[in-house]
C-alpha cells in the first residue's frame, strides 16, 4: 500500500552473531527488510526468533555479546554496518528511537521523567531545555496522561506501569524521528492498561507519519498496529505479507500453526451434583500485608477434579488468596477448609499430611527450579520426603513421573535445569508437583512465560494430568484466553473482593458484571478493526476512565 | 520525608546500643589483662603497701560491676578518669592526639575520596582497556604492600635521595598551615595509597555491576555518549555500595594507623595507644578504644543515611 512512498529502512541479507559457549554462533541468518516512510511493521515469532536482535540491528545497535556477521542495514541512504559509532550514536539520539518492553525498568530510577525526556534533544541541540520541556507536556498531553504539566516531574517509581509505558513513548517522539521501534511495549501491562497504550501509540505514530517495527508475539495485538506482518523463527524469516492477507490466508505451515494456537479447548465440566464436599473451600477470608488491607470477603470453592481459573489484573489479589491458601499468609479473618476439615491458618501448624495435599506450580520455572540441583533430585524430593520412598523405590519413581510428565527419563534424570528450555522446566516443575501425590495444586500463571504454542503443550499436559489423577487446579492468571481453553469455573478478583463467579459457560455469556464486560472486552482479537470498534464503543475519552476506577 | 527522619533516628538508636555493649567488651577485656595493675604501674621494687594504697585509689577493691557503672557514667559526660601516667584528666592526654590523628585522617581523604571515585568511573569507562588493568595492577601492589613498607619506600625516594618532602612529620605549635601540609604530606600518601584501591575497585565493580540494566541499554539508545552514561545513569544508582566502602575506608584511616605514625614519629591517638597498653595506662586504654568504636558505627550510620539519601525511592516517597 505504501509502496509509492520513500524507502526509509532497506536490510539485505542481515545476519547476526552471538557469543555463548566461548565462540560465536549465528542467530540470525539473513534477514531482509524493507520499510517505507510512514509505515508500520508488525515483526512476530516466538522468543528466540530473533526479533528484539533485529530491531536492535534496525538502530546500528547490536547488545554485548551480540555483533552483526554479514549483510547491510541502509537508514535514509546511510550504511549502518560501516559507518562509525559515533555517527550511529548521533543517529539514535536525533532520527531512530525505541520503546523497551518495561517501562519500568527501562527508565532511570534516579531522574525525573522529563529530564530523561529532555537529554537527548537538548544533547542533539535539537531543542532548548525550556523547549523540549513544553514539547514533553505536550507530547504527555497527546497521549492522554493526567495531569500533563506535571507528570514529567515525578520519579519512575510514583508513576504506574501503563503511564510509564506511555511516557517512554512520548519520550521516543523527543527528536521526532523517522523510525520507532517498539519492542513489546505492551506485554508486561494489564489488558485493560494495554488498550489504552496500544490506543496511544496508534494515535501518535499516526499524527506524525514515523515509521515504527512493532515487535511482539501477540498476534492479535500486531493486527491492530501494523500495515505489514513478518513472522519469524529462529532467526529466519518464515513469509510477509500485509497485515490482512496474513491474518487471513498465511502461507506457511508454521504461520498457519501460530494462528491455531488458541484453539485448544477442552470439554467443560460441571459440579458433582448434590451437596459434593470441595476439595477445598476459601471461606470468607480478609488478609492484609502489614496496615494494607488485600484481600476482603473472599469465598470460592474447588470441586474435586475440576478446574477454577482465578481472573484479575495485577494487584487483584489472586496470588494473594493462593498464599492464604497454603498457609503462607495467615487470613487475619475467615477458614480455608481442605474436604470438609478447617486447616489451621499457618502452614506451620499444618500436618505433613495437610502439606502434601495442596503443591504449587509458579510463574517463572526459572527461579523456581534450584539451577545446582539434579533433576532427579528436584522430583525426588517431595517423594522422598513425603511418601518416605528410598533407592530403587525413589528411582522408580521418578522415573514414573518423568514419563508422566512426557519427558524421558533415561535422557533427563541426571541433567540440571539451565540445560533445558522452558517449556521443559515447566514441566519439571509439574511433575514436582505430583511427587508429592496432592489431591489440589495451585497453578500460578504458569503459562505467561512462555510462547503460545509450549503454553498450549503445558494445558494439554495439565487437563491430561487431570483426568488420570482426578487433581482439582485453582489456575491463577490474567490470560482471558487460558481460562477459555481450560477453566471449569471462574472467579473473577478486582482490588482484593470478588466481584463474579460461577461456571465458565455462564460467565463467557452476556450479561456481565461491568467490571468482568470490562476485562473480556479488553482482550485483543485478530481482527484487524477490534481496537477502532472497542474504542468507538466506549468513547475514546473513557477508555482511561475505565482502566483507572 | 518523615521516613527518612524515623530510619535515621532508628539507625542513631541502634548505635548506641551497639555501643553500649562494646562499652561492656572494653571494660571486661581490659580487666582479663594478665597481671596486676598496680604491680605493672609501680614496677617490681614497689613494697605491698604502695601497692595496696594505689589499688585503693584506683578503686580496684571494688568489684567490677560497680567499677564499670563508675567508669561509665563518668564517660557519658566526657569524664574518663586520670592518666595513671600523667595523673593528668584522660581527656586532656587524649584530646590533642585526637585532633591529630582526625587533620591527618581528612588530609588523606580529601586526595583520596575523588582521586578513588574518579579514578573507578575512568576504569569502568575503559573497562577492560590496557588503562585499567594497569590502574588494577598498580593499586592493587599498593594495597597489598604493609603501611610500614610503602611508608619506608616513599621515605627512601621522595625524601632520601629526592629531599623532596620531610621524613618525619614532627609537629610544633608554630608551623604555619602550608608547613603543616608540607611537613605531614609523606604519611598522608601513605594512607592515600593504602585506602584508594578498595575504593576504586568498588566504584568500577558498582557501576559494571549497572551496566546490563534496561535503563542502561536505554540510555545508549538515546544516543547518549559513553561517559554520560556512566556519570549520568550508573553512577547515581551506585552510590549507596560507593558510600558504604568510603564510610570503612574512611574509618581505617582514623583508627587503622598506628604503623605509620610509628614509621613517621607522627604524634597521633594510635602511638597513644600502644604507650598505654605497654604501660597499663588503662584509663587512656579504654578512652581509646571507645573513641574508635564510636568512630566506626557513626561512619556506618553515616553511610546508611547516605545510601537512603541517594535513593530516590525513599527521597520521594508516593
Amino acid at each position: 500500500m505504501a509502496n509509492d512512498r520513500k524507502v526509509l529502512l532497506k536490510i539485505e541479507g542481515l545476519r547476526i552473531e552471538g557469543y555463548a559457549d566461548e565462540k560465536w554462533v549465528e542467530i540470525v541468518h539473513g534477514v531482509d527488510l524493507t520499510l517505507h516512510r510512514g509505515e508500520v511493521l508488525g515483526l512476530i515469532g516466538e522468543s528466540g526468533a530473533g526479533k528484539s536482535t533485529i530491531g536492535l540491528a534496525a538502530m546500528g545497535f547490536a547488545r554485548d555479546g551480540c555483533r552483526i556477521s554479514g549483510g547491510s542495514v541502509e537508514f535514509d541512504g546511510m550504511e549502518l554496518t560501516t559507518t562509525p559509532e559515533a555517527d550511529r550514536r548521533v543517529l539514535r539520539g536525533s532520527r531512530v528511537a525505541y520503546v523497551a518492553q518495561s517501562a519500568a525498568a527501562s527508565f532511570n530510577p534516579a531522574h525525573k521523567l522529563i529530564d530523561q525526556h529532555t537529554e537527548a534533544p537538548v544533547h542533539y541541540r535539537i531543542r532548548k531545555r525550556m523547549e523540549s520541556q513544553e514539547d514533553a507536556m505536550e507530547l504527555y498531553e497527546r497521549l492522554r496522561l493526567p495531569n500533563p504539566r506535571e507528570i514529567g516531574f515525578r520519579y519512575p517509581h510514583q508513576v504506574s506501569g501503563g503511564q510509564l509505558q506511555r511516557a517512554m513513548t512520548a519520550m521516543a517522539m523527543a527528536c521526532r524521528p523517522d523510525l520507532i521501534i517498539f519492542d513489546e511495549p505492551t506485554t508486561a501491562l494489564d489488558v485493560t492498561t494495554q488498550i489504552e497504550v496500544l490506543a496511544a501509540i496508534r494515535d501518535i505514530v499516526d499524527q506524525f507519519n514515523t515509521a515504527a517495527i512493532y515487535i511482539t508475539h501477540d498476534l492479535a495485538v500486531v493486527a491492530q498496529m501494523a500495515d505489514l506482518i513478518k513472522v519469524l523463527l529462529k532467526g529466519d524469516e518464515v513469509e510477509e505479507a500485509d497485515t490482512r492477507t496474513m491474518l487471513e490466508s498465511p502461507r506457511e505451515d508454521y504461520t498457519k500453526t501460530l494462528w491455531a494456537v488458541r484453539s485448544f479447548q477442552r470439554p467443560q465440566k460441571s459440579r458433582p451434583d448434590g451437596d459434593a464436599i470441595p476439595i477445598v473451600s476459601v471461606d470468607r477470608i480478609d488478609a492484609s500485608y502489614g496496615a494494607t488491607r488485600v484481600l476482603e470477603d473472599v469465598s470460592f470453592d474447588v470441586h474435586a477434579g475440576m478446574t477454577v481459573a482465578v481472573v484479575g489484573e495485577s494487584g487483584s489479589g489472586k496470588s494473594t488468596a493462593a498464599r492464604c491458601i497454603t498457609g503462607l499468609l495467615p487470613p487475619a479473618k475467615g477458614r480455608i477448609l481442605f474436604a470438609g476439615e478447617e486447616l489451621p491458618a499457618s502452614f506451620r501448624a499444618r500436618s505433613k499430611d495437610q502439606l502434601r495435599q495442596a503443591q504449587m506450580i509458579y510463574q517463572m520455572a526459572d527461579t523456581a527450579l534450584n539451577p545446582k540441583v539434579r533433576i532427579s533430585d528436584i522430583i525426588g524430593r517431595p517423594a522422598e520426603f513425603y511418601g518416605g520412598l528410598k533407592g530403587v523405590a525413589l528411582k522408580n519413581r521418578v522415573d514414573e513421573l518423568l514419563d508422566l510428565i512426557e519427558l524421558d527419563p533415561s535422557k533427563f534424570y541426571s541433567r540440571y535445569p539451565p540445560e533445558l528450555s522452558g517449556g521443559q522446566k515447566q514441566r519439571i516443575g509439574i511433575a514436582r508437583a505430583l511427587a508429592a501425590e496432592p489431591s489440589f495444586i495451585i497453578c500460578d500463571e504458569v503459562t505467561s512465560a512462555l510462547d503460545q504454542l509450549v503454553a498450549e503443550g503445558i494445558l494439554r499436559l495439565l487437563d491430561r494430568l487431570q483426568n488420570e489423577l482426578n487433581l482439582a487446579y485453582m489456575f491463577i492468571t490474567h490470560d482471558l484466553a487460558t481460562v477459555r481453553s481450560i477453566a471449569d469455573e471462574v472467579v473473577v478478583m478486582k482490588q482484593g473482593r470478588v466481584v463474579e463467579q460461577g461456571p465458565k459457560d455462564v460467565m463467557f455469556t452476556p450479561p456481565h458484571h461491568p467490571y468482568t464486560d470490562l476485562l473480556l472486552s479488553s482482550v485483543p482479537e485478530m481482527d484487524p478493526n477490534w481496537l477502532n470498534t472497542v474504542l468507538e464503543e466506549r468513547g475514546v475519552d473513557n477508555i482511561g476512565e475505565a482502566a483507572r476506577t | 520525608m518523615g521516613d527518612v527522619t524515623r530510619i535515621i533516628l532508628t539507625r542513631l538508636g541502634l548505635g548506641l546500643l551497639t555501643l553500649l555493649v562494646i562499652s561492656v567488651l572494653i571494660f571486661g577485656a581490659v580487666e582479663l589483662l594478665p597481671g596486676d595493675i598496680a604491680q605493672a604501674v609501680l614496677g617490681q621494687g614497689a613494697t605491698e603497701e604502695n601497692l595496696r594504697a594505689l589499688r585503693t585509689e584506683l578503686g580496684l577493691d571494688r568489684s567490677a560491676p560497680v567499677r564499670y557503672v563508675d567508669w561509665l557514667s563518668g564517660a557519658v559526660v566526657g569524664d574518663f578518669g586520670v592518666s595513671l601516667l600523667t595523673q593528668s584528666p584522660v581527656t586532656d592526654v587524649i584530646a590533642p592526639r585526637f585532633a591529630n590523628t582526625l587533620f591527618l585522617a581528612a588530609y588523606a581523604a580529601v586526595i583520596a575520596v575523588p582521586v578513588a571515585i574518579v579514578l573507578g568511573v575512568i576504569v569502568a569507562l575503559l573497562r577492560n582497556s590496557l588503562f585499567d588493568r594497569v590502574a588494577n595492577v598498580a593499586t592493587l601492589t599498593s594495597i597489598s604492600s604493609p603501611e610500614f613498607f610503602l611508608g619506608y619506600i616513599l621515605i627512601l625516594y621522595l625524601s632520601v635521595k629526592t629531599g623532596m618532602f620531610p621524613a618525619i612529620a614532627k609537629l610544633s605549635d608554630d608551623l604555619t598551615f602550608i608547613e603543616l601540609l608540607d611537613r605531614t604530606f609523606l604519611p598522608a600518601l601513605t594512607m592515600v595509597l593504602v585506602v584508594v584501591a578498595h575504593m576504586m575497585r568498588m566504584t568500577r565493580a558498582a557501576i559494571i555491576n549497572l551496566l546490563a540494566s534496561p535503563y542502561i541499554e536505554m540510555a545508549r539508545l538515546k544516543g547518549t555518549p559513553a561517559w554520560k552514561v556512566i556519570a549520568r545513569h550508573a553512577l547515581p544508582n551506585a552510590w549507596a555500595p560507593i558510600i558504604n566502602v568510603v564510610a570503612l575506608n574512611l574509618a581505617y584511616l582514623i583508627t587503622g594507623v598506628v604503623l605509620v605514625e610509628v614509621v613517621f614519629v607522627y604524634p597521633g591517638i594510635g602511638q597513644l595507644l600502644v604507650d598505654a597498653v605497654t604501660k597499663r595506662d588503662f584509663p587512656v586504654v579504654q578512652a581509646c578504644c571507645l573513641i574508635f568504636a564510636a568512630t566506626f558505627i557513626l561512619l556506618n550510620l553515616a553511610a546508611d543515611v547516605g545510601a537512603i539519601l541517594t535513593n530516590p525511592r525513599l527521597r520521594h516517597p508516593k
